[in-house]
C-alpha cells in the first residue's frame, strides 16, 4: 500500500517496478519521513544507500534480503533461543535496508543522551546515598521508596567513581514534526548492544560499496571503550583485571546476544552456579581451583542477583555476591539497584531534577509523562486518559499496558477504579506517532515505523555514545508497540561522518609490548563438562550412523536378505550398545525384515528414541547452545546442519526410506567429520580440547569394543564378509587393503583395531590419546601417587600393549564371555565409565544451589 | 521486666554442604523500652567468616559462611534483654485516621520519610482491594487511628482461628483471608495489608512472646517460639505496637528482634547452601523471665 508507482497498472516487469520502487516510495501521512524532505526530496544522507539500491532490481533486493536470513541463521543469531523442546527458535530478523542518520542529527542526539545519563547516574547515585532529591522534595518519596527496583540492602553501599550506571540504553523515536523523544531508558541491563553489532556486520556484508563509500562510522571503538571502562572498575590493581558476563542462562530471550558480546570483548560467559563467594570474594570455578572474578557485568535481574540477601525465590543469582560488593572486593555493571533510575514514572521529574542536579535545561524531551500519585496529574490522566497509555509507574515484572483509547466503558471504570485504590503505582504517557524508514517487505520497499535504541558507557570523565544504534521496526503502520517479541524487526543504523571514518579494532589496544603467554584463562569447570559432553554425543552421533549405515547396507531388498549371517552380528552390535532394542533370531529374521527396517529408520529419525541419531543430534545442538560464546561460527554452522541433514529426508515415491536414510546417514557422518575437522584444526591444545577429545576418545572406546564384542561373537567369527564389515564399520577398510592383499583374517583385524596405535580407529590409540591428557589435568599434575584414574588407564593400556593378536584370534573352546578376547573387551568397556566418573567427581562437580529455609514464627498457641 | 532469652537454629543435611552463607536478625533492637544489655551467638561448627551490618531498618545483621563440608549446622543466639513500660496513647485522643492517611499522600514532609517507606507494598504483601473491604468495617469515618487499630485487631483476632497447619510460610494473603487461619506471622501480614490498603503506614516486627504456664503449673523450657506483630504509626507520638493473634497492644511480654516492611525483611535466620541435598530445619527458643 505505501509502494506507489506512478504506472501502477503497468505489468512491466518486476524488475522495472522495483528500480523505480525506490525514487517513488512516499512517506505515509501523519508520520514523520525519515526519508525525504517536505518538498519530497530524497535527504541528502539516504541519497547514497537509495542510489546503491536503485542499481538493483527486485529479485537483487531480494537477494540481499535473503541473504540476510541466511547469514542470520547460520551464524544462529537469535532472540528467544532454545525452547524444551529442543528447538532454536525465533531468529532474528533483520531488515537489509540500514537506518541512516546524519552526522548533525547524529550530533544532538549523542549530546542530549549524554546529558540524560548523566543525570539520571546521579538520580542513582543520591538515591542509593544521601537522598536529598527525596528529602527537599526535588522528588516524591514513592519514586524511591516505593519502588520494587529500590534495593534496601544496596542502600549506602559506595560505587566505584559514583558511576553505577556503567551502560545506558535510551529509545528514542520521531514524532510527525521531526522532534526527536525518548520513549525509555533502560538503566538496569540494556540489551541489544550485540545484535545492533551482528546487524551491522552482516549489512556490512550485503552493502559494501555504500556503507564504505557513504562513510558509516564504526562500532570498535565504542566497545573498545567499554572494556576499558569495566577494566577500571575492577578493584585489585591487577595489569588485567577479570571480567566476567553474568548470563540468567540459556532459556533467556537474549542469551544469544549474551554469548556473542562475551566472545566479543573477551570475557567469560558464567551462570551463577559457575561463581563462587569466600571471604567476601568472588571466584570462579575452573579446572585448577578458584581464580579471582574482578569486575562482573551482569545481564541477570538486580533483585535475582544474591539469593542470600536480595530476593530468595530464584536460585540465578550467586550467594553472598551482595556482602562481596559491600566489601568492596568486586564491581558490577550496572551496580545493583540501578534498574530505580529506568521507572516510566521518573521521566515526569527529569525536566526539573536536570535543573536541580545538572544546572541545565533537558536537551531532549521524554515522552509525556504524568505520575498519578499526585493529585494534579491524576485528575488531569483522568480527564484525557482516552488519549493516553496506562503502565505501571515503576517496572515491575509482568507489568500492565493499557491504550485508554481501547477501553470499553466497563474496562475504564475498572481501571480507574483501581488507580484511585492506589494511585502511586500508575503512570500515563502520551503516544508518539513514530517517523517511517524505507523497509524491504514481500517484495517492495515500504514504510514502517521505527524507534532506534543508542547505546552509552561511561568512561572516565562522562559517557561515549555508540555511533549506531539498533533500530526497530514495527510490524505495521498501527502498531503502537516496537517489540522483538511481537513480530517486529530490526534493522542497522548507519550514523554519517562529516570527516573520515576512524578505524578502531578491539585487539592492539595500547601501545605497550604484548606480554606474550600460550595459554588463555582457566577454562570454568562447567565448560569444561560441556565440552566433554560434546566430544561424547558427536562421536555417539558419528558411530552410530557407521554402523547403522553398515547395517542398512546389508539388508537392502536386493541382497534379500541373503547376507543373513552378516547382518544378524551388526544388529547384535547395536543392540548391544541400546540403539535396537531386540534382535530376532537367525530363523526368524528373513520374516521380520520389514520390522527390523523399521527399528532401524526409528534409530535414525525418531526423537523419542534416547540414542536415536535426532536424539544425538539434539543433544550437540542444545550444548552446541551452551557453548555458544566458545565455539567458532563455522562450527556452529556445522551443528546446526546436522538437523538440516536430517529434515532433509526425501518423502517422495521415487525414493525408497531406506535408500534415503543411507543418504541421510552418510550425510551426517560427513558433517560430523568436518565437526571433528574442525575443531582439531581450530582449537588450540588446551584444557578446552583436552576435554573435547577424552569424551571423544572415551565414546569410540566404547563403540569399537562393543562392536568386537558382539559381532566376532557369532560363529561366524573368522567369515571375510563379516570381517570386512566390522572393518567397515570401524573405517578401516582403506588400511586393511593397504597391509594385505588377503582376504580379512581374524588375527589381522584384531591387530589393526585394537592394538595398532597407529591406526586413529583402534583402541590402543584411543588409549594412548587419553592418557597423555590426563596427564595434563591439574589434579593428575599435583598429585604425588597415582590417582585412582589414571591406575585404571595404565592398567588397560598395559593390557592392551602385552596382548598378542594371533593368540587372540585362536579359537577357544567354551562360552565367548569366556575368551582371552572377550574379557580383555569387556574390561575395556567397564573402565569407561570410571574414567567418565573420575573426570566428574574431579573436574565437572559443581553443586546447585538452594535456600536452607527461612523459618516463619510459628509461636505456639496462645493462651485464650 | 528482665528477659534471658536462648534462640537455637539447628540444619541437618542428608548430603554434607560444600559452602553455606547464612545472614540472621537474632539481636534484640535497643527501642525506647527496650535495652538489649548481652548478646553473642555462637555456632557449631565455627564459621570461617562473620561480619556484621546494619541495614536500612536498623537491624543488626550477622552474616556468617561456612567453607568446609559439614552435614549441620547450628547457631544459638543468647540474649538479655530489658524492658520498661511501655506509655501507650490514649487510642480515643489519637488523630482520624484519614488525617493520618493524608499525611503521607505526596507530597510527604521530610520528617515523615521513615514511616513513609512503610505505606507502599513490600516483597511479600502487596495491598490490594480486598484488603481494603476487609479493613472498612474498622475504619468508620473520623474514627481515631487507634480506635481503629484496636478495632481491626478485635476482628481479626475473633474471626479468624490459629492454626499452624493452615498456612506456610508462602501462602499468600488471599488464601489466608480467604480460609480465615493461620499463624502469627499470617495475622500480622494481614493487618499491615489492611493499614496499607486505607493509606497507612504499617511496619512488620519479629520478636519473641513470654508465654505465663496456666496457673499452679512449672514454665516450660524450651516450648517459646518466635513471635510476630505489628507496629502502626501515630503522628506525634511515633510507632504503636499490637498483636492482632493475641489481641492486644504490646507490653512487657514482646521482645522487639527486628523490624521491617514484611517477613522477608526481618528473617531470623536465612541461609543459602550449596549442595546438601534434602534437609531439615529444627528451631527452639526459650524466654526465661529474670527477676
Amino acid at each position: 500500500m505505501i509502494f506507489r508507482t506512478q504506472n501502477s497498472t503497468s505489468t512491466a516487469s518486476a524488475a522495472a517496478r522495483a528500480a523505480a520502487s525506490c525514487a517513488d516510495l512516499a512517506g505515509v501521512k501523519g508520520h514523520y519521513d525519515e526519508l525525504r524532505d517536505p518538498a519530497g526530496k530524497v535527504m541528502a544522507h539516504y541519497e547514497a544507500l537509495i542510489a546503491d539500491l536503485k542499481k538493483r532490481d527486485a529479485l537483487g533486493v531480494k537477494r540481499l534480503s535473503d541473504t540476510a536470513r541466511r547469514l542470520l541463521s547460520e551464524r544462529g543469531v537469535s532472540f528467544n533461543v532454545y525452547s524444551a523442546k529442543g528447538g532454536m527458535d525465533t531468529p532474528w530478523m533483520m531488515d537489509p535496508v540500514p537506518f541512516v542518520i546524519s552526522a548533525k542529527e547524529w550530533e544532538g542526539i549523542e549530546k542530549a543522551l549524554i546529558q540524560r545519563a548523566t543525570l539520571l547516574n546521579a538520580i542513582l547515585v543520591d538515591s542509593y546515598g544521601p537522598q536529598q532529591l527525596i528529602k527537599r522534595g526535588d522528588l516524591p518519596a514513592a519514586l524511591v521508596l516505593a519502588q520494587p527496583a529500590y534495593l534496601r540492602p544496596c542502600h549506602g553501599i559506595p560505587v566505584p567513581g559514583e558511576k553505577p550506571l556503567q551502560v545506558y540504553g535510551a529509545d528514542i523515536a520521531r514524532s510527525p514534526d521531526g522532534q526527536w523523544w525518548v520513549i525509555a531508558d533502560r538503566t538496569q541491563i540494556p540489551t541489544g548492544a550485540g545484535y545492533a553489532l551482528e546487524n551491522r556486520l552482516i549489512t556490512s556484508r550485503l552493502l559494501p560499496e555504500v556503507f564504505r563509500d557513504a562513510r558509516v562510522r564504526r562500532l570498535a571503538g565504542f566497545f573498545r571503550q567499554m572494556q576499558q571502562s569495566l577494566a577500571a572498575l575492577a578493584p585489585r590493581r591487577v595489569e588485567e583485571p577479570r571480567v566476567v558476563l553474568l548470563t540468567p542462562g540459556p532459556y533467556n530471550e537474549t542469551y544469544f546476544e549474551q554469548a556473542y558480546l562475551a566472545r566479543y570483548l573477551g570475557y567469560t560467559l558464567v551462570e551463577g552456579e559457575d561463581l563462587t563467594v569466600r571471604d567476601d570474594r568472588v571466584y570462579l570455578k575452573t579446572l585448577s581451583g578458584l581464580e579471582a572474578v574482578d569486575v562482573i557485568l551482569r545481564r541477570v535481574d538486580d533483585d535475582f542477583c544474591d539469593p542470600l540477601e536480595l530476593r530468595n525465590d530464584s536460585m540465578l543469582g550467586v550467594p553472598g555476591l551482595v556482602r562481596a560488593v559491600r566489601a568492596g572486593n568486586v564491581a558490577l555493571a550496572n551496580a545493583l539497584g540501578s534498574g530505580l533510575a529506568e521507572a516510566p514514572a521518573m521521566m515526569a521529574f527529569l525536566p526539573g531534577l536536570c535543573r536541580k542536579l545538572l544546572n541545565e535545561d533537558l536537551l531532549m524531551p521524554s515522552v509525556a509523562t504524568w505520575w498519578c500519585g499526585q493529585e494534579t496529574p491524576m485528575r488531569e490522566v483522568e480527564q484525557r486518559i482516552s488519549s493516553l497509555v496506562l503502565k505501571s509507574a515503576f517496572r515491575v515484572r509482568g507489568r500492565e499496558v493499557h491504550f485508554g483509547g481501547n477501553l470499553s466503558a466497563a474496562e475504564h471504570a475498572a481501571l480507574l477504579e483501581r488507580m484511585r485504590f492506589a494511585p502511586d503505582r500508575w503512570t500515563a504517557q502520551e503516544q508518539i506517532t513514530f517517523s517511517t524508514a524505507p523497509t524491504w517487505e514481500d517484495g517492495k520497499l515500504v514504510h514502517k515505523p521505527v524507534s532506534v535504541r543508542v547505546y552509552l558507557v561511561a568512561t572516565q570523565d562522562g559517557y561515549m555514545v555508540m555511533p549506531g544504534a539498533l533500530t526497530r521496526v514495527a510490524p505495521s503502520l498501527d502498531s503502537p508497540l516496537v517489540s522483538m517479541q511481537k513480530g517486529g524487526s530490526s534493522k542497522d543504523t548507519w550514523v554519517l561522518s562529516d570527516g573520515p571514518v576512524e578505524n578502531v579494532t578491539l585487539l592492539s589496544a595500547t601501545r605497550t609490548p604484548v606480554e606474550l603467554r600460550r595459554v588463555g584463562h582457566n577454562l570454568g569447570s562447567r565448560v569444561a563438562n560441556h565440552l566433554f559432553w560434546l566430544g561424547r554425543y558427536a562421536e555417539r552421533a558419528e558411530s552410530t550412523a557407521r554402523l547403522l549405515r553398515s547395517t542398512l547396507l546389508r539388508c537392502s531388498p536386493e541382497s534379500g536378505m541373503s547376507e543373513t549371517p552378516l547382518l544378524l552380528p551388526l544388529l547384535e552390535a547395536l543392540r548391544s550398545l541400546v540403539i535396537i532394542e531386540e534382535v530376532p533370531s537367525a530363523t526368524l529374521l528373513a520374516a521380520q525384515q520389514e520390522q527390523i527396517e523399521a527399528r532401524l529408520l526409528q534409530a535414525i529419525f525418531d526423537a523419542d528414541h534416547p540414542s536415536s541419531i535426532r536424539s544425538n543430534v539434539a543433544h550437540i545442538q542444545r550444548i552446541g547452545v551452551l557453548l555458544r560464546d566458545r565455539i567458532s561460527v563455522d562450527t556452529w554452522r556445522v551443528i546446526s546442519q546436522l538437523s538440516d541433514a536430517l529434515d532433509a529426508a526425501d518423502n517422495s515415491a521415487s525414493v525408497t526410506p531406506m535408500s534415503d536414510a543411507l543418504n541421510v546417514l552418510t550425510r551426517i557422518i560427513l558433517e560430523l567429520a568436518s565437526f571433528h575437522g574442525l575443531a582439531k584444526e581450530n582449537m588450540t591444545r588446551a584444557q578446552g580440547w583436552m576435554f573435547l577429545d577424552m569424551g571423544h576418545r572415551i565414546e569410540r572406546t566404547v563403540y569399537i569394543s562393543e562392536l568386537l564384542l558382539a559381532g566376532l561373537r557369532s560363529a561366524d567369527a573368522e567369515n571375510p564378509s563379516l570381517l570386512e564389515a566390522i572393518l567397515e564399520v570401524g573405517d578401516s577398510t582403506i588400511t586393511y587393503r593397504n597391509r594385505y592383499s588377503l582376504l580379512p583374517q581374524l588375527a589381522a583385524v584384531y591387530d589393526l583395531l585394537m592394538l595398532d596405535e597407529l591406526n586413529p580407529r583402534g583402541l590402543r590409540f584411543q588409549f594412548q590419546r587419553i592418557e597423555g591428557h590426563f596427564r595434563h589435568l591439574p589434579r593428575e599434575q599435583n598429585s604425588a601417587l597415582l590417582t585412582p584414574a589414571m591406575r585404571v588407564l595404565i592398567e588397560n593400556s598395559t593390557r592392551l600393549q602385552l596382548c598378542d593378536p594371533t593368540e587372540l584370534a585362536r579359537v577357544e573352546p567354551g562360552q565367548w564371555s569366556a575368551t582371552q578376547v572377550a574379557k580383555l573387551l569387556q574390561q575395556l568397556i567397564d573402565a569407561m565409565p570410571q574414567l567418565s566418573d573420575a573426570l566428574t567427581a574431579g573436574y565437572f562437580a559443581h553443586s546447585t544451589i538452594s535456600s536452607s529455609g527461612d523459618v516463619a514464627p510459628a509461636d505456639p498457641a496462645p493462651p485464650r | 521486666m528482665n528477659y534471658r532469652i536462648t534462640h537455637r537454629t539447628k540444619y541437618v543435611y542428608s548430603e554434607p554442604v560444600a559452602v553455606s552463607h547464612h545472614a540472621a536478625r537474632l539481636r534484640p533492637r535497643d527501642t525506647d523500652t527496650q535495652v538489649c544489655r548481652e548478646f553473642g551467638l555462637s555456632f557449631d561448627p565455627e564459621p570461617d567468616l562473620t561480619t556484621q551490618h546494619t541495614d536500612s531498618f536498623g537491624n543488626q545483621v550477622s552474616c556468617f559462611s561456612i567453607q568446609k563440608l559439614h552435614a549441620r549446622f547450628e547457631v544459638v543466639s543468647r540474649s538479655f534483654v530489658s524492658l520498661t513500660s511501655v506509655l501507650q496513647p490514649d487510642p480515643a485522643q489519637t488523630p482520624a485516621w484519614e488525617d493520618v492517611a493524608a499525611l503521607f499522600r505526596d507530597p510527604v514532609a521530610v520528617d515523615l520519610l521513615d514511616p513513609c517507606q512503610f505505606v507502599f507494598r513490600s516483597p511479600l504483601l502487596v495491598h490490594e482491594m480486598p484488603q481494603r473491604e476487609f479493613a472498612l468495617p474498622s475504619f468508620k469515618k473520623g474514627r481515631p487511628v487507634l480506635a481503629a487499630v484496636a478495632d481491626l485487631s478485635r476482628r481479626i483476632h475473633r474471626e479468624f482461628v490459629f492454626d499452624p497447619r493452615a498456612t506456610t510460610i508462602s501462602t499468600p494473603l488471599s488464601e489466608v483471608l480467604a480460609n480465615k487461619r493461620g499463624v502469627c506471622q499470617d495475622f500480622a501480614h494481614l493487618a499491615i495489608a489492611s493499614l496499607r490498603a486505607m493509606g497507612l503506614p504499617a511496619r512488620y516486627v519479629s520478636g519473641y512472646l513470654r508465654t505465663r504456664p496456666p496457673p499452679g503449673k512449672a514454665r516450660l523450657v524450651g516450648v517459646d517460639a518466635s513471635h510476630a506483630w505489628v507496629s502502626c504509626f501515630v503522628p506525634g507520638f511515633g510507632w504503636v505496637d499490637f498483636d492482632p493473634t493475641n489481641d492486644c497492644f504490646t507490653s512487657l511480654d514482646h521482645i522487639t528482634v527486628a523490624l521491617g516492611r514484611d517477613f522477608s525483611d526481618v528473617s531470623p535466620v536465612r541461609g543459602i547452601i550449596t549442595g546438601g541435598g534434602k534437609h531439615s530445619v529444627i528451631v527452639g527458643v526459650d524466654v526465661e523471665p529474670v527477676e
